[in-house]
């Protein structure tokens, strides 16, 4: 590594890493006697304390049902799990906070949208635009509604540097097109789609547009109202957030045009076997106890990372992925899979000596953690002739240092698989 | 160090690189394939047969070092093998890098297939190991199906 290359990074980062990483008891463990180096973010993200000191208080000295109880507890409760809605609609700018949905996770909110969405509006020959870039989980819903409606999937294709064909889709965008569905950052390749742009194009031909910024929400400010997205879906897990909840942020137009997803408690305002009559929003599309600590635990995630300041970073992490790219490229046999110009720091790759799974099983043993394989994005790997990358990708917590020690990773792969 | 040296034993890493009995077998009789959708793994495996008795072995696919490699290392003990040896070898083999160390069973004429004992320690791995085995089984009862570990 040139000592250039490290200077170039951290001239602007208004980052203090280390008392971030400090919140982050994880980042100090030492799998097989080395430091641990997270880059997995994209998978799942580590918790900060406050976050897990905010889940394990509402066990401790807060848990009781929500929106159910006179007693004390049960009002703490509800108090916290409201004012976690609040922190969830300031963070991505909602109108309103009726218009945000806990979910058991980002697929749920997919699958949700699907259904009710599109169940009730999607018809024979109607079409539904997703691109090639989509994780499973925003393809394998919308075909199981586009099999029960007779309604059919558009898919945009993409070019070798991972980006979206917009002329691709502004040919398909026509009076059949229902409904967009869209990835918004890529989780294979890091890819930033231009959602601003197809947002406008749809609308402009009135059609709703879904935005899954699962891998979005956690690197850059999310704006429902700047973005004029139609639904929003978010995964708190990638972004300090526990696991098991999910987000949905929908119009209200649209959420009080559609059904129902799943029949229950807190769903209802009366109920006789004659009739129903279902909620107000956006208690309406939650039924049932909801995951409470999950709700309490990403308020405290989107207070932390509010606290910090998402402009900030997505500014660190932009230069995370410069120096990334550089210092990668020294690795001998290394190939990037995914080269859009507007990309998060994720870093997808494969190299000429070793099988991405021996080159997680090799970084593994140096303490590195990465992951291989199709990171649930078949279709991707489809375009680019491999059936598996390996991918490291970074989180505001991670870096320049770690990104060395993934290059000497790297440089052993080589070694042992000379 | 550890880690590395008893997964990726230096046959290992050998056969990997060249791989044995490698390449399409055009007068095989019977032949599978066999996937591994996780890693994407894939290899076909093709078998001449001389009644019940294993004549000819080959494979032909990409995969990690320890599928490629597995596949490799097994094509080299099969030869002259009748097919329920066939299966007795598999049955040792995979009980081995299943189960902790068995000093008695890691005896029981595994030879050179020995050198899989590594995996053991990493349990994501064992569907690596025997994708060419549950293949080359399917082959051998020639339910000319298609095998996926997952
Ligand atoms: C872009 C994208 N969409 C959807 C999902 C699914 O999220 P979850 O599995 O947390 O429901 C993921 C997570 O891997 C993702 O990266």
């Amino acid at each position: 590594m040139t000592s250039d290359l490290k200077h170039s990074a951290g001239a602007t980062a208004q980052l203090d890493v280390d008392a971030i990483r400090a919140d982050f008891p994880i980042l100090s463990l030492r799998p097989h006697g080395k430091p641990l180096v997270y880059l997995d973010n994209a998978a799942t993200g580590q918790k900060p304390q406050q976050v897990i000191d905010a889940t394990s208080a509402f066990y401790a000295s807060q848990n009781s049902n929500v929106h159910r109880g006179i007693h004390h507890l049960s009002q703490l409760a509800t108090e916290k799990y409201d004012a976690a809605r609040e922190s969830v609609c300031r963070f991505i700018n909602a109108p309103d906070s009726r218009e945000v949905i806990f979910t058991s996770g980002n697929t749920e909110a997919l699958n949700l949208v699907a259904q009710s969405y599109g169940g009730t509006f999607l018809g024979e020959g109607d079409e539904v635009i997703l691109s090639q870039l989509e994780h499973h989980s925003n393809i394998v819903p919308w075909q199981m509604v586009c099999e029960r409606t007779g309604a059919k999937l558009r898919v945009i294709p993409i070019d070798d540097n991972g980006d979206i064909i917009l002329d691709e889709f502004e040919k398909m965008l026509g009076p059949k097109t229902k409904f967009v569905s869209l990835i918004y950052v890529s989780n294979a390749l890091g890819t930033i789609n231009p959602v601003k742009k197809i947002i406008e194009l749809s609308h402009a031909q009135g059609v709703p547009v879904l935005l899954d910024s699962a891998q979005a929400a956690p690197h850059m400010p999310v704006d429902v109202q700047d973005l004029d997205c139609d639904f929003l879906t978010i995964a708190p897990h990638k972004m300090c957030g526990p696991t098991g909840i999910g987000v949905l942020y929908g119009k209200t137009k649209h959420l009080e045009a559609m059904p129902p997803f799943k029949g229950g408690g807190d769903m209802i305002i009366s109920v006789t076997f004659e009739k129903t009559t279902y909620n107000r929003l956006p208690f309406k599309f939650e039924a049932g106890t909801p995951n409470i600590a999950g709700v309490i635990g990403l308020g405290a995630a989107v207070e932390y990372l509010s606290a910090i300041g998402m402009d900030r970073v997505a500014a660190y992490e932009a230069e995370l992925l410069e120096y990334g790219k550089k210092a990668l490229r020294e690795v001998e046999g290394l190939t990037f899979i995914g080269t859009a110009e507007e990309r998060t720091a994720t870093f997808s790759f494969t190299l000429d000596s070793a099988h991405p799974h021996d080159i997680g099983q090799i970084l593994d043993g140096e303490g590195i953690a990465i992951r291989a394989g199709h990171h649930c994005a078949q279709p991707v790997m489809k375009h680019f002739g491999v059936p598996a990358t390996a991918r490291a990708s970074m989180a505001f917590y991670n870096t320049t240092e770690e990104i060395d020690a993934l290059v000497e990773g790297l440089r052993k792969v080589n070694e042992v698989f000379a | 160090m550890p880690n590395k040296r008893s997964l990726y034993e230096q046959v290992i890493l050998d056969h990997n690189k060249a791989p044995r009995n490698f390449g399409e077998l055009p007068d095989a009789d019977r032949k599978a394939e066999g996937y591994n959708a996780l890693c994407g793994d894939q290899f076909t495996i093709f078998l001449k047969m001389d009644g019940d008795v294993i004549d000819t072995v080959q494979f032909e696919g990409s995969g990690c070092a320890i599928s490629k490699s597995s596949a490799s290392v097994m094509t080299t003990q099969l030869k002259g093998k009748t097919r329920s040896e066939a299966e007795a070898l598999f049955q040792k083999f995979h009980a081995m890098i299943t189960s902790g160390f068995d000093a008695e069973l890691d005896e029981a004429g595994l030879g050179k297939l020995m050198v899989f004992s590594g995996v053991r320690e990493y349990p994501v791995r064992i569907k690596c190991a025997t994708l060419a085995w549950h293949t080359m089984l399917s082959a051998l009862h020639d339910d000319d199906g298609t095998v996926s570990t997952e």
